[in-house]
């Protein structure tokens, strides 16, 4: 089974390209007609400019299909930043090698003070987010920042370097469930411009970090491009392939994708006029993405500006993130009432542009009639290592469950 | 909200008065879910392990089973979420430990897109959660054979799908779940795919002895009205079955004259 990395040159992607900028209106309204986009060529013509004048046309469709697959529903999660230590050099990212910023790594202890943190403002689902670095972001140290997270929140996914798929295993045995990599930007020679050194300056080893997962058994994928490093609509069409490869060849994972766009950092990186993704372009990209992908999941981060992020929430977005840290041990050092940092976190990946508080966000969904979910996943699901052994017997007493909890609980 | 009398459902080993079947999933809000099932009054609310709390300490943030009135109508825990029947069998167990029905709508769906059930996968699993004494109730696609099969290790109902999850498109299946009601000793309950009460409806005509609805109520605009609508169809499409369809035109020609009368002199 030929992998995306090989699969890729071989697909008529300038073809694709051309039609996104170049598409007549009358084959953009041919497929908003139609009320979903059943190929890439139909995608290409809803990513065109004369498709933009339709907006509002597209928006609905998306919504509706949003609303018809995933019900009013968002689901809710917190990115944790485990490490800001990274062996690469990467010119847009507050991480990068060589900027000068406090490093450190949480203690494992210290990343289950800060679930515990997360926990309490009701994260059920969490994302641990690493820099790349083989001492200090090992495996094993991974595995257990994963089993101190999951009695606290049972959906823990991984944003980590990629590894190889028996470097996964025990990561997924340990009941981590979801993978997350961006390719940053699909196009290879900005890709090899942009980073450097390390291992991430490897393009095609990163392309199939997500078939790697899938063959290590992650239930859910997470793809992306980092918009702003290159031409928009180049993105949304390489990204799209990506993900109808993997819906082909990972079927047994559950795909999301995510369309952030590039934020201030370390290293002032400077997004050319050119490749800008404006907003009423990323609301054209995200309501295309659903046209063509209508059961796949679509993650917004605080990344976006409170007004904008509402505004999207009832367009195509099927999960959120809310009063974010991209700070390792950031969440320590917030106001609990008002979920705003105390002081300034300089450790941080990139700073957020919605600072507003869990709890605001959530009153926010229900108030466009949309019911924040927190918990969409059980520790019964999160690996067979944990839960087993405490489950060989039933009862029908509910009292018995005081008991099992226990016994689950210690058990960890 | 009885209209037409109609014979009450028996299954497992429970007599229900209604034969709609709610699913919980999808609402705007855990209160318009409430009211809504408090307004249809089906036979029982499914609902997902994978969203409750289960360790009884009442999470404000996994809160959906207190939004649930088990006075009112059976809560039927279903194992969503589950890639295996390893998966789904823990579920269950949770379940049932953490004082729930020991009942479950076994459901197993490894395709994370169009949800459709894992047959294997739901075969096994119902042979050991029937061992264990559960009440199982499988979702399945409409192939007769799995059901006939499930139905021999022990399963209270099948649940065969008219079409993929949230899809609303129908009885697609319909020839299939024709066979799986001629043949099945046990409750036939069509889930999935049934977007309008004439759906429902249908359903119920050809023999099926309950329908699930979910997506077609939690995502329209007054799911309380609809899923009165939907009560209000599944009642009127048992009652046409109990007392019997005039068969459509199959091209059969009726004589005005008898042409075996001769047969009587």
């Amino acid at each position: 089974m030929p992998a995306f990395s090989e699969v890729l040159p071989t697909l008529p992607l300038a073809r694709w390209i051309e039609r996104a900028q170049t598409a007549r209106e009358d084959e953009a309204l041919t497929v908003l007609r139609s009320g979903r986009a059943r190929s890439m060529e139909d995608f290409a013509a809803l990513l065109s400019p004369t498709a933009a004048p339709h907006l509002e046309v597209l928006a609905a469709l998306s919504q509706k299909l949003t609303r018809h697959f995933f019900g009013n529903t968002i689901r809710f999660f917190a990115p944790i930043y485990l490490s800001n230590e990274c062996v690469n050099v990467c010119k847009y990212c507050g991480f990068s090698r060589h900027n000068a910023i406090p490093r450190i790594t949480l203690p494992a202890a210290k990343v289950e003070d800060e679930t515990r943190l997360l926990a309490g403002r009701g994260f059920r689902s969490l994302l641990i987010v690493a820099g790349e670095h083989p001492k200090y972001v090992s495996n094993g140290y991974v595995e257990e920042c994963v089993r101190r997270c999951l009695p606290l929140t049972p959906q823990v996914a991984l944003e980590l370097g990629p590894l190889e798929t028996a470097e996964y295993a025990p990561l997924v045995a340990a009941g981590a469930e979801g993978l997350v990599v961006y390719q940053e930007t699909y196009h290879e020679p900005t890709y090899r411009e942009l980073h450097t050194a390390g291992p991430k300056k490897h393009y095609a080893w990163r392309l199939d970090t997500p078939e790697r997962g899938h063959a290590a058994g992650f239930r859910r994928l997470g793809i992306g491009a980092l918009f702003g490093l290159h031409d928009w609509r180049f993105e949304a069409v390489a990204l799209a392939a990506h993900a109808r490869h993997l819906l082909k060849h990972c079927w047994r994972s559950y795909l999301t994708i995510a369309l952030p766009r590039l934020r201030p950092a370390a290293g002032g990186f400077q997004v050319s006029p050119e490749n800008i993704l404006g907003d009423r372009e990323l609301v054209q990209l995200m309501c295309a993405m659903r046209l063509l992908l209508p059961t796949t999941g679509i993650v917004l981060s605080t990344r976006e500006p409170a007004p904008l992020r509402d505004g999207l929430c009832t367009l195509g977005v099927t999960h959120m993130s809310a009063g974010s840290s991209t700070e390792p041990g950031g969440y320590s050092h917030f106001d609990e009432s008002q979920w705003t940092p105390t002081r300034a976190q300089p450790g941080e990946q990139f700073h957020i542009a919605d600072e507003r508080p869990p709890q605001i966000v959530a009153a926010m969904l229900r108030a466009r009639g949309l019911d924040p979910v927190w918990k969409d996943h059980d520790l019964a699901l999160a690996g067979p290592s944990h839960i087993s052994h405490a489950l060989t017997t039933t009862s029908t007493s509910g009292e018995n469950s005081v008991v099992l909890n226990q016994a689950l609980s210690t058990k960890r | 909200m009885s209209v037409l009398s109609t014979q009450p459902l028996v299954l497992g080993g429970r007599t229900f008065a209604s034969r709609l079947f709610v699913g919980t999933g999808k609402f705007s809000s855990p209160q318009l879910m409430k009211e809504t099932l408090a307004a249809c009054r089906p036979a029982l609310a499914t609902v997902a392990l994978k969203r409750a709390d289960l360790s009884g300490a009442h999470d404000p943030f996994a809160d959906i089973l207190d939004f649930l009135e088990p006075d009112k109508y059976l809560v039927l825990p279903n194992t969503a979420g589950a890639l295996n029947a390893d998966e789904a069998v823990r579920l269950a167990r949770l379940g049932a430990a953490s004082g729930l029905p020991k009942w479950v709508k076994l459901e197993i769906h490894p395709d994370p897109n169009y949800l459709l059930p894992d047959p294997i996968e739901t075969l096994r699993a119902a042979e050991i959660l029937v061992r264990e004494g559960f009440i199982v109730l499988p979702y399945i696609n409409a192939d007769p054979v799995l059901a006939l099969r499930l139905q021999d290790v022990g399963c209270a109902a099948v649940m065969p799908l008219g079409a993929p999850i949230g899809s609303n498109r129908g009885l697609e299946t319909r020839a299939q779940i024709a066979i799986i009601i001629e043949q099945a000793r046990v409750p036939v309950v069509v889930d999935a795919g049934i977007g309008r009460p004439s759906h429902a409806a249908e359903a119920m005509e050809m023999g099926a002895d309950a329908v699930l609805v979910n997506t077609a109520i939690a995502v329209s605009p007054d799911p309380v009205r609809t899923a009165k609508a939907f009560a209000l169809a599944v009642e009127a499409g048992r009652a046409a079955y109990e007392t019997g369809l005039p068969s459509s035109s199959t091209g059969h020609a009726s004589a005005t004259s008898p042409l075996t009368a001769f047969l009587n002199s």
